[in-house]
């Protein structure tokens, strides 16, 4: 055996691919945090006035809140905001009409990255919105979603340009007030994607956002709202990376779903921020705030994510289900390997009547990387005939790493049905010797069992994510193989 | 007249008495306290006014609020008066027990009944022990129950009476021991605070039964605190059956560590009490231990309980098995909060861990936190928790069979709660718990 684990420590380590830097000029901002930066990040968009107020609210409720939240178990330094950069843009031009205006860079990295914004990437039929450092760069496949009426692109666009709909949901499932980072997003967010169906509309390809980290001592700060209008449908696509760094990076997101009568939203992510070196150093703190509101009867929310990168995940992706018969589902792979350390989980909240809810969830942890499953099921009064089900695995690899769960239960009607399973185990042994004995690699067969043991959310993801969360695995757990 | 705040209630109480309590049976002049056991009830009330009582800001506590118990001061009472015949019907028929009495959580010797089966077991009163062999109780006390909760400190600092059970290595004791807790009804607001401690020798066995009852409708608080300490190989069965009225409040901890291969088995069954809190913990300090830990509440009216368990499994090749139930009815709140530990070192560890309950009534709330934290990789641990209502299905089956609605509910309520007794071996023990669940459920 100990040759064996000689092998899994030294195949572990595996650089991270996605680790490189682009050199573009970029128009930044001072460093630190104070009422003047919000004015400056609101000015350089060409902001309405509104836009603007609402920003200061939410930095003056910042300033009273004391401290970050330090109740989930991972451990990090204080952060100090005053060290940041809240605005960093590629320099370009004002206004761009067509992809040949891009910086060729910028259009390389995205290459690199694997992003298809490129033309003859068309017939991967994703229309893609990519966001790099703090703006969006680049929306494709505008027009042809406009005839069908959706509405995808940039934030700051959609302020300027759909005003009304961006007031009438923007903090609507996520109130400024909600936490401490989801206050401080909404006071200094930079930029994100809007998207809106409309009413009857089936999106017919899915949309994608790919967000980039890429300037020194920045924190990304973007801002997703997503709305289904009545018997709409949207499968929506979320990636990220950045680059290698000593530091660590801020990156405090919020996202909003809001899907109304009939209306259906998959949001499926792929997180592959940079986790840090195998020591510990550097890597993304990814402090995120996504909840989705299925306000409508019949509405549905989909979370589906695999999280391997983030040297800190900390997210709850959650379904308020208020509108009847609505369903919320949640589906996660969570890896951490090295020191990574992840508290996420979801939030079911069942408010209308005969509301559903899925929960499954896959830990996997490997080195010493330390994994949380949080979640709430949380069965109000009035929603009758509720129903949940969760299953949270957690997979341990190695004997330095740490599994946890701590699923919140709380019911309040009496027609409530909610089941909770939740196992931890290594990889069988007896599966490893099957596998083993029909010829296959050690490593082979792990990747096998892992595979295996995720395949449920996996299979809820679009195909060439799937492919790309597949291997996005083997890479993470490459080495930290016992 | 306005109420003093709890905390510094039991402060200047703790003054008050500090000097009649048993231990310290004077101050010398330069403020030292006469015996270390008294030093350790002087850290414990320092603890305590340092931290007071848990709210629900503390995570532990969270759902559940003991604002209602800071309302009443409760004072101990001393001296109680109660004949026989008062506490017969807290006995259990058909079984052969050796008898402690604790009235207000003080002993009584008029109505224990002690049977030392064989030389060297100790079954004695706290502060009898403390008085004639206070080494044997300073080698223990306060040694396994952290003071980590307010409740726990209250307790240490006013330590003064309960029940010690010794016994001797190589020892069974084929009968039960009946700990007998009754709050009285000289006065109101009765403070009972038991201190227990329980040393199961190498290869002992032993089965214990934990009663508490309360004779009047009268506001109480009891505050318990179990320290057991389970020897190598020895097995030690512990029933705690607490079933005061529904005005009283009961907190209990109960701390137990266990040696090389030893065997814990807990049944839980809480019936009374407004408030109730009970904290089974276990630490699982060697290789080839089992705990079990069993649980059955229900709750009518505004009951509220709270059953916290906690398995440290510190070392490999050790076991726990966890099934506890929940019946609630009318506005009554049950919670649930499992936590197993697994620490770094202790692999192949299984640890089973099982919840459910059931909602009877549209008023009623359950609020569930089934909890692993994991260290070592070659372990195997689960855990369920479900909440439901009875089964529609069952329901119809028994119905067509002519029998009628209420009663079919009855039947599936008992098979339901039922469960958690059938690995008791001892049948007169199985039937009284049993008519308990069923007297409780009509």
């Amino acid at each position: 055996m100990p040759t064996e684990v000689n092998n899994i420590e030294e195949l572990a380590i595996k650089d991270y691919k996605y680790g490189f830097e682009t050199d573009i000029e970029t128009d930044t901002i001072p460093k630190g945090l104070n009422e003047d930066i919000i004015r400056t990040i609101s000015a350089k968009k060409n902001e309405p006035e509104w836009m603007l107020e609402w920003r200061l609210k939410a930095y003056r409720h910042f300033i009273t809140l004391k401290e970050d939240p330090r109740w989930a178990n991972i451990t990090f330094p204080k952060i100090d905001f005053q060290d940041i950069i809240y605005y960093a843009a590629p320099k370009q031009k004002p206004v761009l009409d067509s992809l040949d205006e891009v910086d060729p860079e910028l259009l390389r990295t995205f290459e690199k990255l694997g992003i298809s914004l490129q033309e003859q990437k068309r017939l991967t039929g994703v229309a893609v919105d990519a966001v790099f450092d703090s703006v969006s760069v680049t929306t494709t496949f505008k027009e042809e979603l406009s005839k069908l009426g959706i509405i995808f692109c940039s934030m700051s666009e959609a302020i300027k340009e759909h005003p009304e709909l961006v007031k009438k949901y923007l903090g609507s499932v996520v109130p400024y007030t909600d936490n401490y980072f989801a206050t401080l997003n909404s006071a200094v967010f930079s930029d994100g994607s809007f998207c809106y169906i409309p009413k009857g509309v089936r999106c017919p390809m899915e949309l994608s956002t790919y967000f980039r980290i890429n300037t020194s001592g920045t924190g990304q700060f973007e801002r997703t709202l997503l709305i289904a209008d009545e018997g709409g449908y949207v499968s929506y696509l979320e990636g990220c990376t950045a680059p290698v760094r000593d530091e660590n990076q801020l990156h405090a997101a919020v996202v909003e779903l809001v899907a109304l009568d009939n209306a259906t939203i998959k949001y499926s992510t792929v997180q592959n921020w940079y986790p840090g070196d195998i020591h510990g150093k550097g890597g993304v703190y990814n402090f995120v705030t996504k909840r989705g509101a299925c306000r409508g009867v019949n509405s549905k929310i989909t979370w589906t994510q695999v999280e391997t990168g983030s040297a800190i995940t900390w997210k709850y992706p959650s379904c308020i289900l208020q509108g009847d018969n609505s369903i919320g589902e949640f589906y996660s792979v969570a890896v951490t390997n090295n020191r990574q350390q992840a508290d996420t989980g979801t939030k079911m909240i069942h408010l209308g009547k005969n509301t559903r809810s899925t929960i499954v969830s896959k830990g996997i942890s490997a080195g010493r990387g330390n994994n949380s499953y949080r979640g709430l099921v949380r069965v109000h009064k009035k929603a009758s005939n509720a129903r949940n089900f969760t299953q949270c695995d957690s997979l341990l690899i190695g004997d330095k790493c740490g599994a946890h769960t701590f699923p919140y239960i709380e019911v309040a009607n009496p027609t409530a049905k909610v089941e909770h399973e939740a196992t931890t185990s290594k990889i069988g042994e007896d599966q490893l010797f099957y596998l083993r004995q029909r010829g296959i690699s050690q490593e082979d067969a792990i990747n096998m069992i892992v595979n295996g043991y995720c395949k449920e959310v996996f299979r809820e993801l679009p195909m060439e994510f799937a492919v790309e969360a597949q291997k996005l695995l083997s890479i993470s757990l490459e080495g930290s193989v016992g | 007249m306005e109420k003093t705040k709890s905390k510094d209630w039991y402060l200047s109480s703790f003054k008050a008495i500090q000097e009649s309590l048993n231990g310290s049976a004077s101050l010398t002049t330069n403020g030292k306290s006469a015996t270390p056991f008294h030093d350790i009830r002087k850290q414990a009330i320092a603890r305590f006014e340092k931290i007071d009582f848990p709210t629900t800001k503390n995570e532990d506590w969270k759902y559940t609020n003991i604002a209602p118990i800071l309302n009443y001061n409760f004072t101990p009472v001393a001296g109680a008066e109660v004949s026989a015949a008062d506490i017969e019907k807290f006995l259990i028929p058909n079984l052969k027990t050796s008898l402690i009495v604790l009235l207000n959580g003080n002993f009584s010797p008029k109505l224990s009944k002690i049977h030392l089966e064989s030389n060297g077991v100790r079954i004695e009163s706290f502060r009898n022990l403390l008085r004639i062999e206070p080494d044997f109780i300073l080698e223990h006390f306060a040694k396994y129950a952290q003071l980590e909760n307010g409740f726990v400190a209250f307790n240490t600092a006013f330590a003064d009476d309960g029940a010690v059970i010794y016994v001797p290595d190589n020892t069974i004791i084929d009968n039960c021991i009946h700990i007998l807790n009754v709050i009285t009804a000289e006065a109101e607001n009765i403070l009972s605070q038991p201190r227990n401690l329980i040393v199961a020798g190498r290869n002992s066995k032993i089965k214990i039964i934990e009663g508490y009852h309360s004779i009047s409708e009268n506001v109480s608080l009891t505050n318990v605190v179990n320290e057991i300490i389970i020897g190598e190989s020895a097995e030690v069965e512990l029933y705690r059956i607490q079933n005061e009225n529904l005005n009283s409040f009961h907190i209990n901890r109960t701390q137990a560590e266990q040696k090389k291969g030893s065997v814990f088995t807990h049944y839980s069954v809480s019936l009374g009490g407004r408030i109730m809190r009970n904290d089974t913990n276990t630490v699982l300090d060697d290789e080839n231990c089992t705990a079990n830990l069993y649980g059955l509440y229900l709750t009518e009216d505004s009951q509220h309980i709270d059953n916290h368990t906690l398995i440290d499994h510190a070392k490999p090749h050790c076991q726990s098995n966890e099934l506890y139930k929940g019946v609630l009815n009318d506005n009554s709140r049950g919670v649930f909060n499992g936590k197993v530990f697994v620490r770094k070192d202790a692999q192949k560890t299984n640890a089973y861990q099982s919840n459910k309950a059931i909602l009877l009534s549209n008023e009623a709330l359950v609020d569930t936190k089934p909890q692993l934290e994991i260290y070592a990789d070659d372990v195997k641990c689960s855990h369920g928790a479900a909440i439901g209502q009875l089964d529609e299905d069952a329901l119809f089956y028994l119905r067509t069979r002519g029998i009628g609605k209420e009663e079919a509910r009855t039947v599936l309520i008992r098979a339901f709660a039922n469960d958690i007794f059938e690995t008791i071996e001892n049948e007169a023990l199985h039937d009284y718990l049993n008519n308990l669940v069923f007297a409780k459920l009509k």
